[in-house]
């Protein structure tokens, strides 16, 4: 059964030809064979799941009418907050947090009826690119076991590639969602910013932070797209129906683009490694066979992508984890001598090393005498990358490029060096300071097996044509039907 | 020297930030930002003089509501993941000096 997409596992549940309880205890014979080892898990909800699908069955058997995604097994990322269980952000602060209240997203995925069976690992506070910031445990790359996933969301797309769930949610502040999706050989979806609303994700960049969809299908993608899209008063930036309607984007997405023009840009392109490159240029010739016209654009102010968002990411998120006070909720330190140490070190010991680095760089960007000149400065070079971007599309229909310069790398690597580690965003990076939406899709493997991704960008708002070009090249192709031997 | 912050300094934002870090914390950040800092200054070749700042990438406004009561968390929901409470509050050690103790 792991094997069907979202879309045939809910048509064969609402089709009464499987039970959900079955999907769901499938799934767990999965989860309790394979994440022994993945370890993609940080908490799983089997109890409820159980009963939630025995519910969703009995409902259809007496032909009630269910949701878009009724009976299928959904897991998300560990920084969305759901009412049970536990919400941990993979740190040791919130290690026994228990949210009070469904997310945005958790609402929507229960009120279609999807089965959540499971919280997913990720780097601590969504600051990483590997899951080996997590202070939980790490996630291995199920293609290769001495292989990151990818971060932060990498507990999702190991989860998805190892079949071990049917599809997940991940949230992609600088390329959380597609750097992972590459790595692991699936689908994941950025949607535009203030698509899906943030209410109930915890906070890391908040003019930046977006959650999506990790699947095996990009019309999987679509779907759960439907679900999850749209307007939310709890979260002030999410975008009115007026201003953007949310769309069907299965609505048609089988239906190419005609005269699709492709942008790339050949000196962004320059610094992936062979492998990469000879991957996105056979992934360019499929579309060049359906007709598809390539044009070659320059984006000079993306090369400053990285140090702008490394300012302006750890400035919001010093602000934004300001909140773990040991006041109001998670880790307090045993025997503060006064208030102040009461903050200090129930900090200091709740929070790994880079939620640290990261917090003491924006603490340090915004500090009295260094605003103007890194976060004043930052936000002039955001708006001119954003310039980038505009410029792009009026030459083309949607840009193409990698997702990360290399495949997956080994547990360990690069740990030493944070810098080295940053620069490896600088695909994705740029896409959420201009805040527009960005697919990665299966696009080949390296010699090692190690799957490589396909990434496509388009205007804010635009998901639905996204998803359609992106769904050109899978139904060309069969990278995302390779599944890891576990 | 050339580094771009002195460990003073990342003493001062470490106060500033609430964190209590350990003396090797303290080295390793002082390199480890310097190296970093170094490498935003990459952000000053590009003149932005004529450039507005752009704090978000989609025109946001402000979003007002009618000001009615509606239901929030209620207080023992609020509290339940309080390291310490007393009496419907979060209960911290005293603030100030003279005060009644904690």
């Amino acid at each position: 059964m792991h094997e069907l997409s979202i879309i045939e596992l809910k048509d064969k549940i609402a089709a009464g030809e499987v039970k959900s309880a079955d999907a769901v205890k499938s799934v767990f014979e999965r989860i309790e064979k394979h994440d022994p080892v993945i370890g993609a898990y940080i908490s799983t909800f089997k109890e409820g799941a159980l009963k939630a699908a025995l519910d969703v069955d009995e409902r259809i058997a007496a032909g009630e009418t269910v949701g878009a995604l009724a009976g299928v097994p959904i897991a998300v990322k560990d920084n969305m907050c759901v009412s049970t269980g536990k919400t941990t952000c993979a740190s040791k602060i919130l290690e026994n947090f228990e949210a009070p209240y469904d997310g945005h997203v958790i609402e929507k995925l229960k009120e279609a009826d999807a089965i959540i069976i499971g919280k997913l690992n990720m780097d601590e506070f969504a600051m990483g690119s590997s899951c080996e910031n997590s202070a939980l445990q790490q996630t291995k790359n199920p293609w290769d076991v001495s292989t990151v996933p990818g971060g932060s969301s990498g507990g999702a797309a190991a989860a998805v590639a190892a079949r071990m769930c049917f599809g997940a949610l991940g949230s992609d502040t600088g390329g959380s969602i597609r750097q992972p999706a590459s790595f692991c050989g699936v689908v994941g979806l950025k949607p535009t910013y203030g698509r899906v609303s943030r209410y109930g994700l915890v906070a890391y960049g908040s003019s930046l932070d977006q959650i999506g969809p990790l699947t095996t299908t990009v019309s999987d993608a679509a779907l759960m797209m439907n679900v999850i899209a749209g307007h939310d008063k709890r979260d002030s930036t999410s975008i009115s129906t007026d201003v953007a309607p949310v769309k069907d984007y299965l609505d048609g997405i089988d239906q190419p683009l005609d005269g699709l023009k492709i942008a790339v840009v050949p000196e962004l392109n320059a610094g992936a490694s062979q492998q990469v490159k000879d991957a996105i240029e056979k992934g360019l010739d499929v579309y060049k066979g359906l007709g598809a016209e390539i044009v070659e654009v320059a984006m000079p102010n993306v090369e400053y992508a990285i140090a702008t968002y490394y300012v302006i990411a750890t400035a919001e998120a010093s602000s934004n984890l300001a909140r773990f006070d040991g006041v109001h909720y998670g880790h307090r330190t045993e025997k503060p001598k006064d208030y102040i140490e009461v903050y200090s070190k129930s900090r200091a010991e709740g929070f790994g090393t880079e939620v640290k680095r990261r917090i003491m760089l924006g603490t340090y960007a915004l500090s009295s005498g260094y605003y103007d000149a890194y976060y004043l400065k930052a936000l002039k070079v955001r708006n001119l990358i954003r310039q980038d971007f505009t410029n792009a599309f009026e030459k083309a229909d949607c840009l193409m490029m990698p997702v990360s310069p290399t495949t997956a790398f080994k547990i360990g690597e690069k740990t030493d060096d944070p810098l080295e580690m940053y620069m490896a965003d600088i695909y994705t990076i740029a896409v959420n300071l201009a805040g527009i939406p960005g697919i990665s899709i299966p696009c080949g493997f390296d010699d090692g097996g190690l799957p490589i991704g396909l990434q496509i960008l388009t205007e804010a708002f635009t998901e639905d044509r996204l998803l359609r070009i992106a769904r050109m090249f899978e139904k060309q192709t069969e990278y995302n039907t390779k599944m890891p031997k576990l | 020297m050339g580094q771009k912050i002195d460990r003073e300094q990342v003493e001062k934002v470490a106060k500033l930030a609430r964190l209590d870090l350990s003396d090797g914390e303290l080295t390793e950040f002082t390199g480890q930002l310097s190296s970093i800092l170094e490498y935003i200054e990459k952000l000053n070749e590009i003149d932005t003089d004529s450039v507005e700042p752009l704090a978000h990438c989609l025109p946001v406004h402000n979003v007002f509501r009618e000001d009615v009561v509606i239901p929030s968390l209620d207080v023992a929901a609020a509290l339940k993941n309080a390291p310490a409470s007393f009496d419907n509050h979060f209960k911290v050690p005293k603030v100030l000096d003279g005060g009644p103790g904690a």
